[in-house]
């Protein structure tokens, strides 16, 4: 079996261990497995309402799959994308609501500035990790809470104490009639093609430029890299600013497509780091993320509907994505098992 | 004076009952990271004990009465343990990455408990808890002026056991010959598998020990600071602990202080209106204390805050 082969298979196999692991679970807690999935598929596909819905799940998955992957490329865990995403969502939030600018100026500007205010968060564990080589897994997770309960903050003071900030305003806004009209009238927006947009962006990045083959350098060896005359530490910088910009934007989605405002939050979003497992999943490629969100996004809006359907709790869907995570990570002991097969067969 | 000693014997025990939790747990990580597994999913191990703590409690009240809630722990530490071999048999055997399986594994929890909470209860959240942990007042030194009253009158049974799990934690790293293999394996396994020691062995007990311990965390938090279980009864508890191991040097009696501090935090955090000089301080600084301190101890302003060595790399036989 080729190893290009081998690398399309272990994901396959992953998601179909993780949706038979969760139709056993169904089985053994008394549910009707079949009915859960043909409720889960119709949550997904049923009608036009649904699909648009969907579309619209998909679109900061994919950003937040991209914001992992892409630091992934340069060897760096940013399990922060959570907290990137809640700086971005604020001060997206912020700029729509704030300022009154026409369309063609407002819009951009907030994407902008929720981009940039992913980025910043991203910089500080980028900056540690270069110069003084702190591990960048748990300063992202500390920087997560930190986004968290500053953001809370932030809204009460802006809300003057209230729990939600105001709306932002039309010339800031990713909705659309058109997309929305097309979909029976679902909250689907622009944001699916800012999120593709990105996709390209990173490909570029990555495969065609100079950025990104060091980028990438560094994630293959740091020290190689490091005597072929590259920077180490810029690029560590850069990935995670670049990184953090996607999440940021991934937050922008839900400031100025979906909710149109940010309320003060008990919790995370989950989309950060449901993100890990979007570029896990995609094998860091901007295409594979395109996938991997695409799937996730249908199971996280699809499950809507399996309470009403088949009387199922919603977080089956959520057992199920944890334990494709987790086979996609053990999926050294796919490849063993795939090679024993393969083996086996140029035997006979 | 005597106002501010009222705010102490106010915040002192609130500060003890926030801290115990996050000792049982930062305690666990110790283990498992000392042995070179990281173990992100101390949250997640934390929720399930936090679950099964207080269904089992709802369950069994009638049959154990007082002594339920210590059944519970009991309980909740044996399912843990068993989850976190998940983690193990992932990070260990298969080679995953640790911080991947430690994310799915925190995931999983609060999917698997929240599941099974809506198909027993048929609601987001169980019912309240009636056997609650007891407090107790520990005599003669209940009756000591000023620090009497502070850290010895009506505290709760379990922060009495974390502090002496503490003790013990730091007496088996340190003092005894599986403390020795433990941090052997975690700084240098090849050498250690030279010596004899079985690398994998000993790293499959610290993950199902540090299951364990997080279990009775969120056993202990559950049964003493919400009393029921919900989507948000284990909100980053795992995660503070996981910064209070850091904060303390992957050293148990480290980590206990830092979990003291921690709790302190969040008491100053939840009072700080009803405290005179505290009220102009916005909350916010104090929620994200914990987080701030741990990222400059990494930074190493506060001295070097250096792993085990072989943190996060499988053990790969006849690898160089």
């Amino acid at each position: 079996m080729s190893n290009r082969l081998i690398n399309v298979l272990v994901p396959v196999i992953s998601i179909i261990l993780g949706l038979l692991v969760g139709a056993v679970v169904m089985l053994v807690s008394g549910y009707d497995p079949v009915a859960g999935y043909i409720a889960l598929w119709n949550g997904i596909f049923g009608d036009a309402y649904a699909i648009g819905e969907t579309i619209r799940q998909i679109s900061p998955y994919i950003l937040a799959g991209l914001a992992v992957a892409f630091a992934f490329r340069t060897g760096l865990f940013n399990i922060g994308v959570e907290g990137q995403l809640i700086v971005g969502w604020f001060a997206a939030a912020y700029v729509g609501m704030a300022f009154e600018l026409p369309k063609i100026i407002h819009l951009p500007l907030a994407l902008l500035a929720a981009a940039a205010a992913g980025a910043i968060w991203g910089l500080i564990p980028g900056l540690l990790k270069a110069t003084l080589k702190v591990h960048e897994v748990i300063v992202t997770i500390m920087m997560n809470y930190i986004a968290l309960y500053v953001v809370n903050a932030l809204i009460k003071v802006l809300a003057n104490g209230g729990f939600k900030t105001e709306k932002i305003h039309d010339t800031a806004s990713l909705r659309s009639d058109f997309l929305s009209e097309l979909t029976d009238y679902s909250t689907l927006h622009y944001g699916i093609f800012v999120a593709l947009l990105m996709v390209f962006v990173m490909w570029f990045i990555l495969e065609k430029m100079k950025l990104g083959y060091e980028l990438k350098s560094v994630g293959f060896n740091e020290n190689a890299a490091q005597y072929a005359g590259m920077s180490v530490k810029k690029n560590i910088i850069m990935a995670m600013l670049i990184s953090g910009a996607f999440a940021g934007l991934a937050g922008a989605m839900e400031a100025l497509g979906t909710f149109g405002n940010m309320s003060t939050r008990a919790g995370f979003t989950g989309i950060g780091f449901d993100g890990i497992a979007v570029a896990l999943l995609g094998a860091n490629t901007p295409l594979g993320v395109v996938f991997g969100a695409s799937l996730f996004g249908s199971l996280k809006y699809g499950a809507n509907n399996m309470p009403n359907a088949a009387n199922i709790p919603i977080e089956i869907v959520s057992i199920v994505i944890a334990l494709i995570i987790f086979f996609v990570a053990s999926g050294y002991i796919i490849r063993v098992g795939l090679q024993r097969i393969s083996k086996k067969k140029e035997a006979k | 004076m005597g106002g501010f000693l009222d705010i102490l014997y106010f915040i002192v025990p609130i500060s003890i009952a926030y801290a115990a939790p996050l000792i049982f747990t930062a305690i666990g990580g110790v283990f498992s990271e000392r042995s070179g597994v990281i173990n992100i999913g101390l949250e997640g191990l934390m929720v399930m004990g936090a679950f099964v703590g207080i269904v089992f409690n709802l369950f069994f009240a009638d049959t154990f009465g007082a002594w339920t809630p210590w059944v519970s722990i009991l309980a909740a530490m044996l399912v843990s343990a068993v989850f976190s071999l998940m983690h193990a048999v992932a990070s260990i055997s298969f080679r995953a990455d640790q911080v991947v399986s430690g994310v799915a594994i925190n995931l999983l929890g609060i999917a698997i408990a929240l599941f099974s909470v809506k198909m027993i209860y048929g609601k987001g959240q169980t019912d309240f808890i009636q056997e609650k942990i007891p407090r107790f007042n520990i005599p003669f030194l209940q009756d000591i002026p000023v620090i009497g009253p502070m850290f010895f009158k009506s505290v709760y049974g379990s922060s009495i056991l974390a502090v002496a799990i503490a003790i013990l934690a730091w007496f088996i790293i340190f003092k005894t010959p599986f403390g020795l293999r433990l941090r052997s394996v975690g700084e240098h396994p090849m050498a250690a598998d030279t010596m004899g020691i079985k690398v994998n062995r000993i790293r499959y007990i610290a993950v199902i020990i540090s299951g364990g311990l997080a279990g009775i965390g969120g056993a202990v938090y559950a049964q003493t600071m919400t009393n029921d279980f919900g989507h948000a009864t284990i909100n980053g508890q795992g995660f503070m602990a996981l910064a209070a191991m850091i904060f303390g040097k992957w050293h148990p009696i480290g980590a206990m202080g830092a979990a003291l501090f921690f709790g302190f935090a969040q008491a100053l955090a939840i009072s700080s209106s009803g405290i005179p000089f505290m009220q102009n301080v916005p909350s916010v600084f104090l929620y994200i204390l914990p987080y701030a301190l741990t990222i400059i101890a990494l930074a190493g302003f506060i001295g070097k805050a250096n792993g085990p060595k072989a943190i996060g790399d499988p053990y790969i036989k006849g690898s160089r």
